[in-house]
């Protein structure tokens, strides 16, 4: 769908101005998106994260839709039990959301989360991935990717970045995808397809965060696009178990001279200035690797 | 009206069927799993229209309750020892969300070493979290006391979470007769109309835990809290009284007396061992000597105003305490002495630590500890630090 089409559609804001978010917020951005998509009869729960203060300070509020925020690890569990209480009092037109960043996602709520996919309770958990602990000054989460600096990890963070999406797929829910606040049809299409499936359904997106990231605010959108375009990042569905590459990771794999180097997107961002130039040879090679075994598995279930 | 023969849990499930819950989750921990088992039971056969929330964890029982209340639902959730220690973070979010979820406690010990029996300290533990703590001392009072919890919670005055605790074993696996009233007077007794403070509506939208700077709101909502638990306590009485008025019982209001007009010595305990202490001061009195029994039925909110009261009617009162903060001793004890001080003809307060980890306290020790308590009073002296009982 085309961005004009999207603003006919659905013309509502649900993210309003003077929200307190910092400038050039990936995360608002996606919700702006991702609301649209939902709408007006939406319920959002929001365990501890950025989104706790760009909602803004009592008695103000930024969205306008029900935004009840609980723990850190509560959130999948508070869903579920709103979920039960709307079918208690008759209520099947609300779409119930958990909105959590990647600390309350990969780390403190992942038991939370992993238990209310094993019910398929019928919700959407949207991670908004900004890699690390940003709300509380940058600390690492099992989100933050190999080499970035963070106020934990002063000289780069020596393990991997935590497969969420993955994870969640082998729950067998009905629909897992990933996106990026860079693309925000990408975003709007898979909230629209997730909002009229029944059960859990799970999107992951990355959204940059200046000054987490270390890059000039201009460039949130920019950032995002170099993580797609340089293969570091992935937009997919995996829809009943089906993995489909989404068309923006599908053409940097069918036009090769379309991809970026890892390197352009690592250079861009200060938080991956200890990064020796031999470890991004070797991140490239990794990104190669998986982008040959991601087209063998296009379209293909991806469970036995 | 028909009367069963339960277990302390089962008398649990069937109070929460009667009150016609719509919302249960829970984790299952011994001794409390027989009140959810009976719960899943009920729903499975129809007897109880409900959504079963069966999550992961004590924390997520909670959350999930938490969740469901926002949306004005009746809710109730039941749990103990290590999964109550495990949801202490949204045992304090309920309250102060002002959300009415009742909770059973079924008391166990925490360990390590891991150890499954009695002891109050679990939910003593929760003190300072804004719920309402109700002990009860048998099934009966257990079943009458969930009905009541959701009464005085879902007040307009209170809406402040209720645990009724029970202790494990004891009464939770233990039977005894319990009358079953009817259902169309429970229903009157507590008829269920949502919540209006916090609701979730998507006509109306709220947000709920914004931020607040230190200069804003929050010490006049903790206020609010503490207002709601002094006010609880007018509440309990009353909704005692009307309970009494429709079901004909009634298991004291916050604090129940036994024989203590006259007593030189009264006894004060919770839960089991304050319905055994009516018996032991019946052999006392029928040896001669002028004993008594209280027994504290709300420890959240304290009734201070209640015990003083009775304080005056004795020389002293001993404390059993099935609990205990180690570096200070038991929590009745050091509360009820906070409550007395300042006040003019006030008696004095021994205090006895027993029963942890499910120790029996036996009638034989409870009637030998009120005698060494009237001894201390006949020869003028003053308490000594903690008793110990039977310690090894």
């Amino acid at each position: 769908m085309s961005a004009k089409k999207v603003f006919q559609e659905a013309p509502e804001e649900y993210v309003l101005p003077g929200n307190s978010a910092c400038q050039g917020c990936g995360s608002t951005l996606a919700l702006r998106w991702v609301l649209k998509a939902l709408g007006k009869k939406t319920v959002i729960v929001n365990p501890a994260s950025c989104g706790c203060v760009y909602v803004g300070l009592y008695p103000r509020t930024a969205i306008s839709v029900p935004y009840i925020q609980v723990a850190f690890a509560a959130g999948p569990a508070a869903a579920s039990g709103i979920v039960g209480g709307l079918e208690a009092r008759g209520e099947k037109d609300v779409t119930v959301i958990c909105w959590a960043g990647d600390g309350g996602t990969a780390d403190i709520g992942v038991s939370s989360l992993s238990g209310s996919a094993e019910r398929n309770t019928n919700y959407i958990y949207f991670c908004y991935d900004n890699e690390a602990y940003m709300n509380t000054g940058t600390q690492r989460s099992g989100s933050t990717p190999a080499g970035a600096w963070t106020t934990t990890t002063p000289m780069g963070k020596k393990e991997g970045k935590k497969d969420m999406a993955l994870i969640m797929a082998a729950h067998r829910i009905p629909y897992v995808a990933t996106s990026c606040s860079s693309y925000p049809l990408d975003l709007y299409d898979k909230t629209k397809k997730a909002k009229i499936i029944k059960g859990t359904r799970y999107i992951h997106i990355l959204t940059p965060c200046p000054p987490g990231w270390r890059f000039d605010t201009e460039l949130t959108v920019k950032i995002g696009r170099l993580a797609v375009q340089s293969g570091m990042w992935l937009l997919y569905e995996i829809e009943n178990g089906v993995f489909h590459l989404s068309a923006p990771s599908r053409k940097i794999l069918e036009n090769p001279e379309k991809r970026v180097s890892v390197r352009d997107y690592i250079k861009a961002q200060g938080r991956f200035r200890v990064v020796r130039e031999d470890e991004i040879k070797r991140l490239q090679e990794t990104i190669d690797e998986k982008l040959e075994k991601v087209a063998e598995l296009d379209g293909k279930p991806l469970f036995f | 009206m028909e009367t069963l023969i339960l277990t302390g849990n089962h008398a649990v499930a069937y109070a929460v069927k009667m009150a016609r819950v719509q919302f249960i989750s829970c984790y299952p921990i011994t001794p409390q799993t027989g009140i959810v088992e009976k719960l899943s039971d009920f729903i499975l056969n129809g007897e109880l229209e409900a959504v079963f929330v069966p999550v992961e964890s004590e924390h997520s029982a909670m959350a999930a309750c938490i969740g469901a209340s926002l949306t004005g639902v009746r809710t109730f959730t039941a749990t103990c020892s290590h999964g109550l220690a495990y949801m202490h973070e949204m045992v304090h979010w309920a309250s102060a969300t002002r959300l009415p979820i009742i909770m059973a406690v079924v008391n166990r010990t925490i360990g390590p070493p891991w150890n499954i029996w009695a002891e109050h300290g679990d939910s003593i533990s929760q003190r300072d979290t804004g719920w309402i703590q109700l002990y009860t001392s048998n099934h009966q009072e257990a079943f009458d006391t969930v009905l009541q919890a959701y009464k005085v919670a879902e007040d307009p005055d209170v809406l402040l979470p209720v645990m009724v605790c029970l202790e494990g074993f004891v009464l939770s696996h233990t039977v005894q007769p319990v009358v079953i009233p009817n259902q169309e007077d429970v229903d009157a007794f507590i008829p269920h109309e949502p919540w209006k403070h916090i609701i979730i509506d998507v006509d109306n939208p709220i947000t709920h835990g914004n931020l607040q700077m230190p200069e804003d709101w929050f010490y006049e909502f903790r206020f609010l809290m503490h207002r709601a638990m002094e006010a609880a306590k007018e509440k309990i009485v009353r909704c005692s009284k009307d309970f009494e008025k429709t079901f004909g019982r009634n298991h004291g209001h916050l604090v129940e007396e036994y024989k203590c007009d006259g007593a030189d010595v009264i006894l004060l305990s919770m839960g089991s061992l304050a319905d055994q202490a009516k018996v032991a001061v019946d052999v006392l009195r029928d040896e001669g000597y002028k004993a008594g029994a209280l027994k504290l039925r709300a420890f959240r909110p304290f009734p201070e105003e209640e015990l003083r009261r009775v304080a005056k009617k004795t020389k002293c009162i001993l404390v059993i305490d099935r609990n205990l903060s180690p570096g200070k001793g038991g929590a009745v004890a050091s509360e009820l002495k906070a409550a007395l001080y300042g006040f003019k003809g006030m008696p004095m307060v021994l205090e006895c630590v027993a029963g942890l980890g499910g120790r029996d306290v036996t009638l034989e020790e409870e009637v030998n500890l009120m005698k060494q308590a009237f001894k201390v009073v006949e020869e003028g002296g003053e308490p000594s630090g903690i008793i110990w009982l039977g310690l090894k």
